[in-house]
This record gives structure tokens, sequence and C-alpha cells, in this order.
């Protein structure tokens, strides 16, 4: 006998993930799924947009961490919500783990969820968590090839921010050059090239955060 | 290593249909995979010899039918293979483009008996 199905293979994933979008969007909550390689600045993005988000808006972060919970220590005293999700050696974040720490936070109140993703740019990329976009973060210093080799993330998230670039004189990284390949695999990306830790460029990124959130909940965007 | 994953996903769809069509040892599944997922078909192999051990499901075959990938414009409508890794219009150089094949990741079929 030949049993035809047409299933998703991501079916169960997918059906949470609308929930939790469906439970984020009641709320008016922004959340944004932040995905990159292991060392590519992640957290180190998070510590800076706190810094400069976190007296304005009621900030929330989930962290993903295949074992510690190292991140939300660097992030302790930011003015944010923080919750940790250790997934034992999963390589990715799904939508039921999200679900299931999600009802923690007081939704209501808050703004902005950042989740950061474990590091990896080929798993999480095929899992929605629910959020509203993806933003890939690369570094100047893992390499300019990253784009070519790993094309599905950089396809599907809205935001690429490119990361030290204040190293940039001490790699072979060639902005322009990289740039040109991230648009090439998906034109309507935004990229925003930032060096955290010194604090430059962050103020394009911050802005955009801004101006989504404010689409978000149907308000005149407020630069 | 998320084709595990996928592969568990793949599984309790699989045997919860042959349960419900009284199938007790599955033959052939035939899975379709895009080019723009992030599942390696080998990988694919590998979690489904280890998931489908002790199932209805041990040794049958695994047809892995691979989509390769297709884009729409969606200024000019002009419809083109994503070969190289440059996914604009190659008509008329909009980035606004929309992959219409190629993002694949299902079940199509098992057969048993």
């Amino acid at each position: 006998m030949k049993v035809f199905m047409a299933q998703d293979l991501l079916k169960a994933n997918v059906g949470m993930a609308v929930k939790n979008r469906e439970i984020f969007s009641s709320n008016g909550t922004l959340v944004v799924n932040i995905i990159g390689s292991p060392g590519a600045g992640k957290t180190a993005l998070l510590e800076q947009t706190l810094d400069l988000l976190a007296p304005e808006f009621k900030i929330a972060v989930i962290e993903g961490d295949i074992y510690t919970s190292r991140d939300v220590e660097r992030l302790e005293n930011k003015g944010a919500e923080l919750i940790q999700i250790n997934t034992a050696g999963g390589c990715h974040l799904d939508a039921g783990m999200v679900a299931g720490v999600m009802g923690a936070l007081p939704l209501d109140e808050i703004d902005i969820i950042f989740i950061e993703n474990i590091g990896n740019l080929v798993c999480p990329a095929e899992f929605d968590l629910g959020e509203d976009c993806k933003v890939v973060v690369l570094s100047s210093s893992e390499g300019g090839d990253k784009p070519a080799k790993y094309p599905v993330i950089f396809r599907k998230s809205e935001v690429c921010v490119i990361t030290k670039t204040d190293l940039i004189p001490y790699t072979n990284f060639d902005l322009s050059q990289v740039t040109a390949e991230i648009e090439g695999i998906n034109g309507n990306i935004k990229i925003f090239p930032l060096a955290a830790v010194k604090g430059e460029g962050l103020g394009a990124w911050t802005g955009w955060l801004k101006m989504k959130l404010a689409e978000k909940r149907g308000l005149p965007a407020a630069e | 290593m998320h084709e595990f994953a996928l592969v568990r996903g793949l599984m309790e769809a699989v045997l919860t249909e042959a349960e419900n069509n009284g199938i007790q040892k599955i033959n052939i599944i035939k899975i379709v995979v895009g080019e723009m997922t992030a599942a390696l078909p080998d990988a694919l192999r590998f979690s489904f010899e280890i998931l489908s051990r002790d199932t209805p499901a041990q040794d049958a075959e695994l047809l892995i039918d691979k989509q390769a990938l297709q884009l729409d414009c969606r200024q000019c409508r002009f419809s083109f293979p994503g070969e190289s890794l440059n996914y604009n219009c190659p008509q008329c150089g909009s980035g606004n483009t929309e992959i219409v094949k190629g993002q694949e990741l299902y079940i199509e079929y098992f057969e048993g008996e």
C-alpha cells in the first residue's frame, strides 16, 4: 500500500512557532532571533544594544546555549529580563523550547525580546521560533566566505550585522565585496557594519530596531 | 546535526500514518529536500538508520528527491534557476526575488504492507 502524505518535516515546529508568534503579536512584543557562528559577537552586540535601549524600552533576552549560562552572566545588571535555555548538546533552539520559557516573561510589559540562538550558521536557519525577523551576525574575523558557504541563513535573514569592523585592517575581509555577495544572495537584506565593543556604528542598528517596533505596533517610526 | 530532529519528525508522522492504515512493515519512504535547506542527505540517512531501529520502518529504503533552486522576480516576473550564488534577477537586476522551488522539506509518500 502506498500512502501519500505531503507533510512538512518541520510540521510540529511550524505549528508551535505560529502559536508563539500569535502570543508575541497579541502583546505587541517585537521578537528578534539572533543567529551567528560561535564567537561572531552575538553577545557583545547584545551587551551594547542593551546599554543603548534598556533605558528607553523594556527588554528581555532568551539566551540559548548548549551547556553554560556564561552569556546570561555577561548581560546581568543591564536592566533586561534574562532567561537561559540550555539545549544539552542540541545545535539549535526550536519553537517548543521558546514556548516552554515564554510564560516566565511578563509579555504585556515587554517591548523587545532578543533570542540569542546557539552559535551555528546551519541548523538555526531551519527552525522558526515565532520571531518577527532573523538577524544574522557575521564577524570580519571569521572570514568573508561565510555568506557563500551558508547562503540559507543569509537568504532568510532580514538584517545582517557585520561585527568587529575595527579588526578589518588585520584580516583579509573585504567589506564591499562581502556586502555585494550578501546582497546577491538576498537583495532585500539590510546590512549594518559595526564595532560593538568600541561602540561604533550601533546607531543604524538600534534605529532599525526602533523602526521595527513602531511598525509592529502600527505607530509612525520615530527616529 | 539538526537532521536528527528532522528525521524524528519524519518517523512520528510516518509511524502514526502507518498505524492508521494498518501497515506493519514499511518498505519505502520518499522525502523531498530542496537545495535551499540545510538538510544533508547523508546526515538524513544516518539519522534514519538510527531512529528507525526496532520500528516498522527498520530497513526501509529512504528515497531523497533533491529539488534544485528556482526563483521568480517580483518586479518583472522573470523565472530563473538559482545556479550561482546571485539570486538577483538576471533580466532586470532587481533583488526583490522569491524562491519558488528549492525550499521543500516534506514527506511525499511511503509504501508498506
